[in-house]
């Protein structure tokens, strides 16, 4: 034996396979000349494979739906990345999106302004470090300021128990002056975006609509003299439940 | 759009490919966290606020490093920050001399923690993560040491400390035996 100096690491190592061929077998001599030490040894591979054996189980468990729901995601948030990495890319699938949608609007019928909120809502929505004009801290300038050039006393919703925080707002050119987008996401970074504007051409509309532009789907309703549109690349009932609540929160 | 990170000026395949690998990884994840945490709901939490954190910081992620590492570091951030913010309501012990929390006095005692959630549970969270990132994850003592952000000595010293330890509470003659005195 060259090296008798066996020490703790030494041993750990040697449980684990870590050692190189030559010390692996100075530590083996000192294990067979103390058992003591390889009781302790064995006692210690026996517990590392009941944790094996414990939780191995789980590489196998189905995934539960909240990370299932991320992987389903993760082409739209790769998108989004996508879409931060140059404006051609960007522009190209808008492009490639709106055509489709110009296709589809010979049998849809939702009005424009909603279009142009699932427009914005493509536009912005993916955006990395620009999502919003104003931020979430900010938010009684972010009202006072839309508020103004509105022309409206706007209120924001609270979706903080739909699992939804606000991210902030930015000002649009709508079809018939400016309009409002407020951004939502919830823990997932899932956004949705609630479009404002002022119903100057005075639809009568005040039940909820559905509409489906690409994988926006929005809900859309018009309230006195504000129509609203909500947006977002998740499921109908989901949205649904949303936009009641901006509803409930618009009409307390 | 004026600075973009390392991934933002990556191609679309290189972003595909992190998809996919973090997918990969997320049953790893959560094995590890369920043993680390020991709680299948508290676990699959932390994976989930380990994948968000990930996705934020993906401009931090150079390609081509280890993800997997990258991954758990993430993961033990998170939960350090969980059991330091728990801890400042239930004065949890995190301290390795100090952590022989709640104390078992007599070797009966000993004898009732029979299984290995049990005994994992007591073992201080510094040295849980070490041993489970050895013993179940299999990484190397210098991955452990990257992982965690500590030096090699501390990975052993840990490691032999958590060993020790679960031989105490799990091994039914190791309680007459005198404590090793670690090299």
């Amino acid at each position: 034996m060259n090296n008798p100096q066996i020490t703790e690491a030494d041993l750990h190592a040697w449980l684990d396979g870590a050692l190189p061929q030559a010390r692996r077998a100075e530590v083996e001599a000192y294990i067979a000349a103390h058992p003591a030490e390889g009781e302790r040894m064995a006692s210690y591979r026996r517990n590392d494979q009941a944790i094996e054996a414990r939780y191995d189980p789980v590489l196998t468990e189905p995934l539960p739906a909240r990370l299932l729901h991320r992987d389903a995601r993760t082409p739209a948030r790769l998108w989004r990345y996508a879409a931060a990495a140059g404006w051609i890319f960007l522009g190209g699938l808008a492009g490639w999106q709106l055509h489709d949608w110009k296709s589809a609007d010979r049998r849809s019928d939702s009005p424009s302004w909603a279009r142009r909120a699932a427009v914005a809502h493509v536009v912005y929505s993916p955006e990395v470090r620009h999502p919003v004009e104003v931020a979430a801290d900010q938010e009684a300038h972010l009202v006072a300021w839309l508020s103004k050039r509105l022309g409206t006393s706007l209120k924001i919703p609270r979706l903080d128990a739909l699992g939804y925080s606000l991210v902030g707002g930015r000002l649009l050119p709508g079809d018939q002056g400016p309009v409002a987008q407020f951004m939502y996401q919830d823990a997932q970074g899932q956004r949705l975006t609630l479009y404002v504007r002022t119903n100057r051409d005075h639809s009568k509309e005040t039940a909820f609509r559905f509409a489906q532009e690409g994988n926006v789907r929005q809900f859309y309703w018009v309230d006195r003299s504000l129509g609203y549109v909500l947006s977002g690349e998740v499921g109908k009932e989901d949205l649904l439940r949303v936009a009641n609540a901006v509803y409930q929160h618009l009409n307390p | 759009m004026a600075e973009l990170s390392e991934v933002e000026k990556g191609s679309l395949d290189t972003l595909a490919e992190f998809g996919a690998r973090v997918n990969e990884l997320i049953p790893r994840l959560r094995r590890y966290a369920r043993a680390l945490t020991g709680e299948r709901s508290a676990a699959d939490d932390l994976v989930q606020d380990t994948l968000e954190r990930a996705w934020t910081k993906l401009h931090l992620w150079r390609a081509g490093s280890d993800l997997r590492a990258w991954l758990f570091t993430i993961m033990h951030n998170v939960h350090v920050n969980q059991v330091r913010s728990r801890s400042a309501a239930a004065t949890l012990p995190l301290d390795d001399d100090v952590a022989d929390a709640p104390v078992r006095a007599t070797q009966a005692d000993m004898l009732e923690v029979r299984d290995i959630d049990t005994a994992l549970k007591r073992l201080p969270v510094e040295q849980r993560e070490v041993l489970l990132l050895v013993a179940l994850e299999h990484m190397s003592y210098q991955e452990t040491a990257d992982t965690l952000g500590i030096p090699i000595g501390t990975v052993m010293s840990r490691l032999a400390r958590a060993r020790e330890r679960l031989r105490m509470m799990l091994d039914a003659d190791a309680g007459a035996t005198s404590l090793k005195v670690v090299k």
